[in-house]
């Protein structure tokens, strides 16, 4: 029987965008297998984060497409793409109110209502027992990335893409995010994609990394091989 | 005392204009001496009203000899023009004149059409068209004002908006909460209206009733329905124009397309 491990999750062929005369990514073509880690590395507006709004369809490819699990993404509901592929951003922009509504949105767009249990699973996942009932607006920075987290996971994608979800935090609150990230990983076996400015980072979270360089790929393989050391995630 | 000095009535209004436009002038004056200069936007403002609103009363003058249906298409060129003049602040959201005009129409037409139909409103040209036209230009405002309030509230929760994209939610579900303060918000000059009514302010048509002879009573109670029918319009203009803007900022595959400081992206 044939687990899909080897069947590519996500294949970006010949993805470009630009804007107003500005090329921020040409030509980015690669395929991730399920279960596949990958960090996207590159200098400040090398196209990373341009790259991942691409990846969900918040902007629109000027050249290329992407293909998930086969089917080019033009196809798909855009809603439904989105709840496949889980976007966290940079900052959590969580939604005024509780920290289970924000948990429970995504699912109720779908017209799931997630039980108490449920929510109260999901933020125990991220760290964060106890916390459903608190208002968003008293959350510290590494609280509010953790509930940003669960809400994309309550969604139950596929595939999850991770933009510098660290960088807004300090280095306690970093170390605890990226411990969390990797055991959500470990367990779900979810497929990943993790923009990083960190190479440091990459090398401890991801299996295979995609190096950016003014919107083009320079750079792709196993962290091993384009980074020079050894991946500790699987 | 003007009406001493001149017996020809457009004499008299030359010079009442004179001097209306010495306050005006002096108010440019003490702003100057503040360090605001409001100079040529004043000027031009000034000389413009006043050669719209002579434009308007010459016009006046020609409908009072035309046939009654005349009306319809005075009415149609004020919403049109109101549309235009609506939008011109908002930048970024494409196909915003369209969005203005439909949502003028909607909101004036909804109240002048029945009104009149109903006899709140005369039929007469010199009814129809001034109320029409306090009608249309309520509607205007709210959509001038909701337009701005949301574009605002937009760019500014970008981010927010986009979460909500990118957890699958409907495009207008994401604008949601803007829509509902864009339309309080553009609401807040009529409710204001509203409350000061007979205290802080005696309105236009009010006064010209008394002045004209009208039982002051009816006078009040018509300047009333005029203002109720100026907030219906500018809610029902406020919501037709919401309804149809939010999904403006969002392109074919429900993507945000506007952008702080940018426009659209």
């Amino acid at each position: 029987m044939n687990s899909g491990a080897d069947m590519p999750a996500l294949r970006a062929d010949g993805l470009g965008r630009a804007l107003g005369g500005v090329t921020l990514l040409d030509g980015v073509s690669f395929t991730v297998l399920r279960g596949e880690v990958w960090a996207i590395v590159g200098p400040s507006g090398s196209g990373k984060s341009s790259l991942l709004r691409l990846l969900v369809r918040l902007d629109e490819p000027s050249a290329g497409t992407v293909y998930l699990g086969g089917v080019d993404y033009r196809q798909l509901p855009p809603r439904e793409l989105r709840r496949r592929v889980g976007l966290v951003a940079q900052r959590a922009a969580l939604f005024p109110g509780t920290v289970a509504y924000n948990v429970r949105f995504g699912p109720s767009q779908r017209g799931r209502e997630l039980s108490q249990g449920r929510v109260e699973e999901l933020l125990s996942g991220v760290g964060l027992s106890g916390f459903a009932e608190r208002d968003v607006a008293n959350l510290s920075g590494g609280e509010a990335q953790r509930v940003g987290l669960a809400r994309t996971l309550a969604n139950e994608p596929e595939i999850l893409l991770l933009d510098e979800s660290t960088s807004a935090l300090d280095e306690v609150s970093c170390e605890g995010v990226e411990e969390l990230i990797r055991s959500i990983i470990r367990e779900n076996e979810l497929t990943c994609m993790i923009v990083t400015h960190d190479v440091a980072q990459s090398r401890r979270m991801a299996e295979h990394v995609l190096v950016l360089r003014q919107g083009r790929v320079a750079e792709k393989g196993s962290v091993k091989e384009v980074l020079g050391a050894h991946s500790p995630v699987r | 005392m003007l009406t001493h000095l001149f017996d020809n009535e457009l004499l008299l209004g030359a010079a009442q204009a004179a001097v209306a436009l010495a306050f005006a002038l002096l108010v440019m004056m003490l702003a100057r001496y503040e360090h605001v200069h409001l100079e040529r936007e004043l000027t031009g403002a000034l000389l413009r009203g006043l050669v719209q609103i002579v434009a308007v009363g010459s016009i006046f003058l020609l409908l009072l000899r035309a046939p009654g249906w005349i009306t319809v298409f005075v009415l149609m060129g004020m919403i049109t023009a109101a549309a235009a003049i609506a939008r011109r602040r908002i930048e970024g959201i494409p196909g915003v004149f369209v969005v203005s005009l439909y949502g003028i129409a909607f909101g004036s037409g909804l109240v002048i059409l029945p009104m009149t139909l109903l006899g709140v409103i005369e039929t007469q040209v010199t009814a129809l068209v001034p109320v029409g036209s306090m009608i249309i230009a309520a509607g205007m405002n709210t959509c001038a004002l909701a337009l701005e309030r949301f574009r605002s509230d937009v760019e500014s929760h970008v981010a927010q908006i986009e979460a909500g994209l990118a957890l699958g939610a409907a495009p207008a579900q994401t604008v949601t909460p803007y829509v509902r303060s864009a339309v309080t918000a553009s609401l807040i000059p009529h409710l204001n209206t509203l409350r000061s009514l007979g205290i802080v302010w005696i309105p236009g048509i009010m006064a010209g009733m008394i002045l004209s002879g009208t039982d002051p009573v009816y006078a009040a109670v018509y300047q009333f329905v005029v203002i109720a029918m100026i907030f219906a319009a500018g809610g029902l203009t406020a919501l037709a124009t919401m309804v149809l803007v939010r999904g403006r900022v969002f392109g074919a595959a429900e993507q945000l397309l506007v952008r702080p400081g940018t426009g659209t992206a």
